[in-house]
């Protein structure tokens, strides 16, 4: 190659048409990483992230709770409203068929009395016996562990209902007018709780956590499993915890400690 | 002869339903050149997403493929979204507050029940935005009646 004047006199070895090439191909290779990078990123750091607009769920995360019953008051039900006020859950006065997403359920040993009173709600299994049952496949994992009804194909044949060993699900058969924006809910289909995946997505803690932190419990933490420095990972590998029903092998996301 | 004037009885009562039927979902229709066309209220902003002619054709087509894209993959942020479509095509009541998709007046209404299509979308969708007002817009004056665009 020969060099023009107005072109510095090149370095023995030096190819400008070569390093021009080469630093196209690396900022291409840049942008092409970047997507796979700026995910990365999210899921290994705190969670108050939002996901990218277009960014699918990633399989790197597997959201998760833990719910340290030692610090839920019995007479609080701070998270089961919040829940009612995110997802407009109101009831038509029948406690045996409102649709349900969270409940606190009162345990008691009977051994020495001692007693605890312990929010459930779908345990977003990583093996959920209600999507194995469901028949059209409304009943779905998404990728980041949170367990969904696809209320679009959902035939309300409620078989997930039975299958699900936390009796988690709820039916709705009336039929409902301003449901809240984030939260599509209608007659003939199941619902559950869906960790709030509007707020997740959005950086977000879902609403009974929040409501829990906000009231000065503090008994529910929301976080990445997947992320050995989440403050979630970090408290499940420090303490002894438990899932409910941990012998039937379904790996519940949600965890409780001190039960 | 009983028949004949029996018909004919019956000929003048289709003649007379004829016009209350028509009168009857003049609600949501204006009648150009003889031909009824939906009177649909115009959105707020200044541009749909799409072309209206594409939007017209199309709309279902597009919100089908994000609900699925935005319910079992997650991913947030598209342009066709419905809660969206919500937002920008509330129209307002006379009290102030956007009407439910059980008023005739609602914007997906207007055209799907001059069409005859059922939509089943607000069986679960809020059909309006979630604080029940509208902010102005253009056409969108709290409580006056909204501007229309019609087919023609």
């Amino acid at each position: 190659m020969s060099p023009t004047k107005k072109s510095p006199a090149p370095t023995p070895g030096f190819d400008p048409v070569r390093r021009r090439f080469l630093s196209a191909v690396a900022a291409a290779a840049g942008v092409t990483l970047a997507p796979g990078v700026i995910l990365y990123g999210i899921s290994r750091s705190a969670q108050a992230v939002a996901r990218e607009p277009g960014v699918a769920a990633s399989a790197e995360v597997r959201w998760g709770m833990l719910i340290d019953v030692s610090r839920c008051d019995g007479g609080c039900d701070k998270c089961v409203s919040a829940c009612v006020e995110e997802h407009g859950l109101y009831g038509h006065g029948r406690p045996a068929t409102d649709a349900q997403w969270i409940r606190k359920v009162e345990v008691r040993d009977p051994g020495s009395g001692e007693s605890r009173s312990v929010p459930v709600m779908c345990q977003h299994c990583a093996s959920p016996p209600c999507v194995d049952v469901c028949p059209t496949g409304a009943s779905f994992k998404r990728a980041d562990g949170i367990v969904l009804v696809d209320r679009h194909i959902c035939i309300g044949c409620r078989y997930c209902m039975m299958a699900c060993p936390y009796k988690a699900r709820s039916f709705v058969a009336e039929e409902l007018e301003d449901q809240k924006t984030n939260t599509p809910r209608g007659p003939g289909t199941v619902e559950a709780c869906n960790m709030c995946v509007h707020r997740v997505d959005n950086g977000e803690q879902p609403a009974c956590v929040q409501a829990c932190g906000m009231a000065g419990g503090g008994a529910m933490l929301f976080g990445d499993l997947r992320d050995p420095d989440s403050e979630i990972s970090r408290a499940v590998a420090r303490y002894a915890t438990q899932q409910i029903r941990a012998d039937l092998g379904v790996d519940p996301g949600v965890r409780y400690r001190n039960l | 002869m009983t028949q004949r004037r029996i018909f004919v009885a019956l000929l003048v009562l289709a003649a007379l339903c004829g016009p209350v039927q028509v009168t009857g979902a003049t609600e949501n229709v204006r009648v150009v050149s003889g031909v009824p066309v939906p009177d649909i209220p115009r959105g707020q902003g200044e541009a749909c997403v799409a072309d209206t002619a594409f939007m017209r054709r199309n709309h279902m087509t597009l919100l089908r493929h994000q609900r699925d894209e935005t319910m079992r993959e997650g991913i947030r942020g598209n342009l066709y979204s419905l809660q969206e479509c919500i937002a920008c095509h509330a129209v307002t009541g006379p009290d102030g507050v956007a009407l439910t998709v059980s008023s005739p007046q609602h914007f997906c209404r207007a055209c799907h029940d001059y069409a005859a299509v059922s939509i089943d979308c607000f069986q679960c969708h809020a059909s309006r935005p979630e604080s029940g007002l509208v902010a102005d817009g253009p056409g969108q004056t709290g409580g006056a009646a909204p501007a229309r665009v019609s087919l023609q």
